[in-house]
């Protein structure tokens, strides 16, 4: 092989970031001539939030290879924090991006704390028992933030657990237990989810790419063996958690403060499943197709599908199923692989992973 | 008398999350696949009783018979078209497979029964039985519940450990390939498996409807989510495990929203079992598998 040639990774990695720009400067164009419909404009940041959790969760459950359930559970943490920074931040950062660079970096922090509490049990549990374990912490959370109360006064902040009698007169609530967050001014842009996607990419292409990400993915095809050549399990599966989680709560904050309110029922346990859900279809291990598919699986139902008004779930659901058993008929495959001859190693490779 | 009449409830309780975990981890424990679609098996079980009684003025005995043959029926047809032909593929695209099923059942059941709730009859009756002088009152629905659970638990080990087709379930969930080879048909098994795990849905649903009268379309994803942490707690795969777990956590349950705080109840749940999990990885009575290289 010569030096020259630009390896499978590097290529796929590019045309990742390559659809990624692509998309954005069509959408950006569309926007600006008006020709996107305002529900279409009104997906825009959410999308872009999903494609983060998307992207995020494909990293613990395609690269490292863990089952997670609560993924959720860690954008809601980084909305709640994030929006809650954003909103006691507004007289002293008038400055909208810095306000949300704040808000963003503050979700994604708190999200990593989170995520390396929950990592720890990962370490000792394997498979489906890990699998509850996230789906046990997705809801706690979801269960903590309905009952926290946060509000701002003249003597500063005050946080209330259970309770929200704790404010003196005058004082405005932030976060209001089941009410979650109301009143949140809309400092997402567009822009700003496209850059943090970006980002996230260029992490996950750079880790996976690298020997920490060589490690990880060593622990997901033979945990033995990745341990007896001397990987570290706990530091490698530890790092691959805390990074999904910090993505998903840049998400959650991204999402948040795109938001009029935000309530902790958002992030339940189907959020979960619908994230899972991109990912699978995506294909595990594959930004690009968790791109998309989150892009499509979440656009759908909103616009197109809309059409069937009560029906649209149902279809969806027959959808997904189709497709599942569509996409794992071996004749179906066997076929798809003779018709693309040059795709014929790719599949073979699938199936031993 | 007041604990021991909580405890009465979180007993009853946790016999509904029992059944349901019983159906869980059968499922799981041959077919190696979380059959999220469990929960909603269990809100069309409740329906069919549901209709049957009120609708058509049935007796409740044959209301529950009905839900019991519907479910049953409805286990078979999932299996058979959603998740046999994925029988070869990773667990991961069953797992998805199971999400559509029941994101199908949930927003079939909303188109065709609304998102209305339906006050579930009080199939039992409203009486009881009156101990120490008539302090404590154990509802008749109480009694049936439990009794139910620790018939299906005992039916269900006598079936596993000395049937012909229940033997063939535990050789199956052991080793599918030496199964085959020893002549037993791994396919059927796992229908029959599928048969039995959603006509115990139908009776959880039946059982639960009639403690907490409130029927919707989602009324069983919160239990199915329960009852399968229960399957879990208890070591996933094991018949009195889950039976074990499913007690345990009702107990855990209605005891932390009486004397902590309802708000907290689920959160208290989940952490209980985080907890159990960091000590005993697989579960109370789970087996502990050792790894061959």
């Amino acid at each position: 092989m010569g030096k020259r040639k630009i390896s499978k990774n590097t290529r796929q990695s590019f045309i990742t970031y390559g659809v990624v720009i692509a998309a954005y400067i069509l959408l950006t164009v569309l926007a600006s001539t008006g020709a996107l419909s305002s529900t279409f404009k009104g997906l825009l940041v959410p999308v872009c939030a999903y494609i983060i959790a998307a992207i995020s969760l494909n990293l613990t459950v395609g690269v490292l290879g863990e089952l997670s359930l609560g993924h959720a559970g860690f954008m809601s943490v980084g909305a709640f924090s994030g929006a809650t920074v954003a909103i006691a931040l507004k007289d002293s950062v008038p400055s909208e991006w810095v306000r949300l660079l704040i808000a963003v970096i503050v979700g994604a922090f708190f999200a990593a704390i989170f995520g390396f509490i929950v990592g720890i049990p990962v370490l000792r549990l394997r498979g489906d028992y890990l699998a509850i374990v996230t789906l046990a912490f997705g809801e706690i959370i979801k269960t903590i933030v309905t009952n926290l109360y946060i509000g701002k006064d003249a003597s500063g902040m005050h946080i209330g657990f259970l309770d929200g009698d704790i404010l003196e007169r005058g004082g405005k609530m932030i976060l209001n237990g089941p009410n979650g967050i109301s009143g949140i001014t809309k400092i997402s842009t567009f822009t700003s989810g496209f850059i943090i996607i970006m980002i996230c990419l260029i992490i996950i292409f750079n880790l996976v790419n690298s020997r920490s990400g060589r490690a990880i993915m060593a622990l997901r095809d033979n945990r033995i063996a990745a341990e007896s050549v001397g990987i570290n399990i706990t530091k490698y599966k530890l790092m691959a958690f805390v990074i999904s989680a910090s993505m998903a709560g840049a998400a959650g904050a991204l999402y948040a403060l795109g938001q009029n309110t935000v309530t902790a029922n958002k992030f339940d346990f189907n959020t979960s499943i619908l994230i899972l859900v991109f990912v699978v279809l995506g294909g595990l291990g594959n930004m690009l197709g968790s791109v998309i598919s989150a892009t499509v699986l979440y656009v759908l139902p909103e616009t197109w599908l809309r059409q069937f008004s009560d029906y649209r779930m149902l279809i969806y659901a027959v959808v997904l199923i189709a497709v599942m058993l569509v996409t794992n008929n071996s004749k179906i495959r066997a076929l798809v692989s003779r018709l693309i001859p040059g795709k014929n190693k790719d599949k073979e490779d699938e199936k031993n992973v | 008398m007041s604990l021991l009449n909580n405890l009465i409830n979180g007993i009853s309780l946790g016999s509904v999350y029992a059944i349901i975990a019983l159906g869980y981890t059968m499922v799981y424990g041959i077919a190696k696949m979380l059959n999220f679609a469990h929960g909603d098996v269990i809100m069309i079980g409740a329906y069919a009783c549901f209709f049957m009684v009120t609708e058509y003025g049935f007796n409740p005995l044959i209301g529950i018979i009905v839900a019991i043959v519907v479910c049953t029926l409805l286990g078979v047809i999932i299996e058979r078209l959603a998740y046999k032909p994925l029988r070869q593929v990773t667990s991961l695209a069953v797992l998805i497979t199971a999400i559509g099923v029941s994101y199908f059942l949930q927003n079939a059941a909303q188109l065709l029964w609304t998102s209305n709730p339906k006050i579930f009859p009080a199939l039992f009756g409203n009486g009881g039985i009156k101990l120490f002088g008539g302090d404590l009152l154990i509802p008749y629905k109480t009694i049936v519940t439990i009794a139910a659970c620790i018939i299906i638990m005992v039916g269900l080990m006598l079936f596993t450990s000395k049937t012909k087709t229940g033997k063939a379930m535990r050789a199956c969930s052991e080793d599918k390939g030496a199964a085959q080879l020893m002549g037993i048909n791994v396919n059927r098994t796992i229908s029959i498996t599928f048969a039995i795990g959603s006509a115990l849905a139908a009776v959880a649903g039946v059982l639960l409807c009639a403690s907490y009268p409130r029927l919707v379309p989602t009324t069983g994803s919160m239990p199915g989510i329960k009852a399968f942490t229960a399957a879990v707690f208890g070591g996933i795969g094991s018949i009195p495990g889950a039976f074990l777990g499913g007690i345990l956590l009702g107990i855990i349950e209605i005891f932390s929203s009486a004397y902590l705080s309802t708000a907290l109840a689920n959160a208290i749940v989940f952490l209980v079992l985080i907890i159990v999990l960091l000590v005993k990885p697989t579960g109370l009575l789970g087996k502990k598998v050792s790894e061959k290289v």
